[in-house]
């Protein structure tokens, strides 16, 4: 339960980042920081007692990978969620750079001051 | 083992206090690296090596990118004036959330007894119907690969819209070529513009 | 012939980093891609797969660029080779979910299953594997290009490309 709860603070300070500072940069570092909240949280929920990998070695019977193994399956789609993440984070930061180029400056409210 | 997980937990939220705190953007990226790094950890901890190896490499390409961001431009982040208001606001809507997040974890299964009635059937009939050895790649691959087919999109539409972005600015001139402007790089225009490098 | 070439490359100090950063480049950067290699190959049978040997070679390649310089990088993985790659990824993979029309419906392992803990297994798994690799790889590269590479492009070439224009205007 602790755990559950610590990352859901991850998740609410990357929001904070998200929504109070000012600069662009800081603003992509708060969603990275929520995604990765949010892909623990998943990996949280599947893990068992005691578990071991999803993975069937030699010398081990089918019946203790079905009692033992965690779950495959949040894992399989955090695994598509984190290379998604460095996509939309590459088009985050290109956008960035041009926002850079024109204004001369990341910050949210001197490029709010600059368009009027 | 549970004792090890809150301590790399609270490394983690300590490591992103100091990214979302600090002034400079350079020390800010590198914290949202220890965040990464003991994220990694805590997958292998957790049972999950696929996702630990995956979760590493991209860390040191997130690295990379956003130095590069950072690297060459004004990478202080003063700010002069404080708006309150947003601020305080935000802080009662978290404090709420929390709150509520509090009693809502309650209702989640008892961390270490997880729920699994479909991963158990491809547990159990995985290896069997796939002849792959590692479930998460053959759930991945053959029980949900529209999952995957939608993840290749994704990729690919971000990958052209940076694309797209970072090319040339302008309109075309009358005697350019096409290729110039969409930023593919020709031999000339690396032998042309990259002899200082 | 080719040693004289590798130590005018290690010593030219305009290109890239320092010497040292080449040096150890040089041997680490066959491991690299082995690793990635064999982290695709065998993504069936072991922990792995197309996303993290995709993002290792990406990897690879990412750190020639970066010590050696631009150009040697270009060189070995061009972005135009780089853009045809990436789609031609995933277009295998559609085409490989296509063909299990074959045999009923959409992404039919419709391949023989073969043996278990065997390389060639688990029917169209690894060749689906290898067709992520590919595109992942091309992908992440083509995007380190872009913005490492076309946003300096973009800055100091900006004020001679509109001088040009100036000038073809006035003719």
């Amino acid at each position: 339960m602790t755990l559950y709860f610590l990352t859901m603070v991850l998740f609410v300070m990357g929001l904070y980042c998200l929504v109070a500072k000012k600069n662009i940069i800081k603003k992509i570092i708060g969603i990275v920081i929520i995604e990765y909240s949010i892909n623990l949280f998943l990996i949280l929920v599947g893990w068992r007692k005691g578990g071991i990998a999803p993975i069937l070695m030699k010398g081990m019977d089918q019946k203790e990978l079905v009692e033992h193994s965690v779950d495959p399956l949040p894992q399989a789609l955090v695994l598509t969620s984190i290379v998604i993440g460095l996509g939309v984070l590459a088009l985050m930061v290109s956008i960035c750079l041009r926002l850079y180029e024109k204004y001369k400056t990341f910050d949210m409210s001197k490029i709010n001051r600059l368009k009027g | 083992m549970e004792t090890y997980l809150l301590v790399l937990t609270v490394f983690m939220i300590i490591g992103s206090v100091i990214a979302i705190e600090t002034k400079n953007l350079l020390s800010s990226v590198i914290s949202v690296g220890v965040v990464g790094f003991s994220l990694g950890i805590i997958f292998l901890m957790l049972g999950a090596p696929d996702i630990a190896i995956t979760q590493v490499v991209v860390e040191i390409l997130i690295l990379v990118i956003l130095i590069r961001a950072t690297i060459s431009t004004d990478n202080t982040a003063i700010e002069k004036h404080r708006d309150n208001l947003p601020i305080v606001a935000s802080l009662i809507f978290f404090g709420l959330f929390l709150l509520f997040s509090y009693f809502a974890v309650h209702d989640l299964p008892v961390f270490g007894e997880p729920v699994m009635k479909v991963a158990s059937r491809y547990l159990e009939t995985g290896v069997r119907e796939t002849g792959a050895t590692n479930i998460v790649t053959a759930v991945l691959l053959d029980f949900r690969a529209y999952d995957t087919i939608g993840e290749a999109t994704v990729l690919f539409v971000s990958i052209v819209g940076a694309f797209v972005i970072l090319r040339r600015q302008g309109r075309k001139g009358r005697g350019e070529k096409d290729v110039e402007k969409v930023g593919i790089l020709e031999d000339e225009d690396i032998k042309k513009n990259f002899e200082g490098f | 012939m080719a040693d004289d070439k590798i130590k005018k490359m290690i010593h030219d100090s305009e290109h890239g980093m320092t010497s040292i950063v080449k040096t150890i480049v040089r041997f680490v950067i066959g491991i690299i891609f082995v690793f990635g290699v064999y982290i695709i190959l065998y993504g069936h049978l072991t922990p792995g797969g197309g996303f993290a040997g995709g993002v290792i070679l990406a990897c690879g390649y990412i750190i020639l660029t970066l010590g050696f310089g631009k150009i040697l990088g270009l060189k070995k993985l061009s972005d135009k080779v780089a853009s045809v790659l990436d789609t031609a990824g995933v277009l295998v993979f559609l085409i490989i979910g296509l063909a299990g029309f074959t045999g009923g419906y959409f992404f039919l392992n419709f391949m023989a299953k073969g043996e278990i803990f065997h390389l060639a297994s688990a029917g169209t798994i690894p060749l689906m594997n290898i067709a992520i690799g590919v595109k992942v790889t091309a992908s992440i590269f083509a995007v380190f290009i872009a913005l490492s590479i076309f946003g300096k492009f973009v800055s100091a070439l900006g004020e001679s490309s509109e001088e040009n224009r100036k000038g073809s205007n006035e003719e």
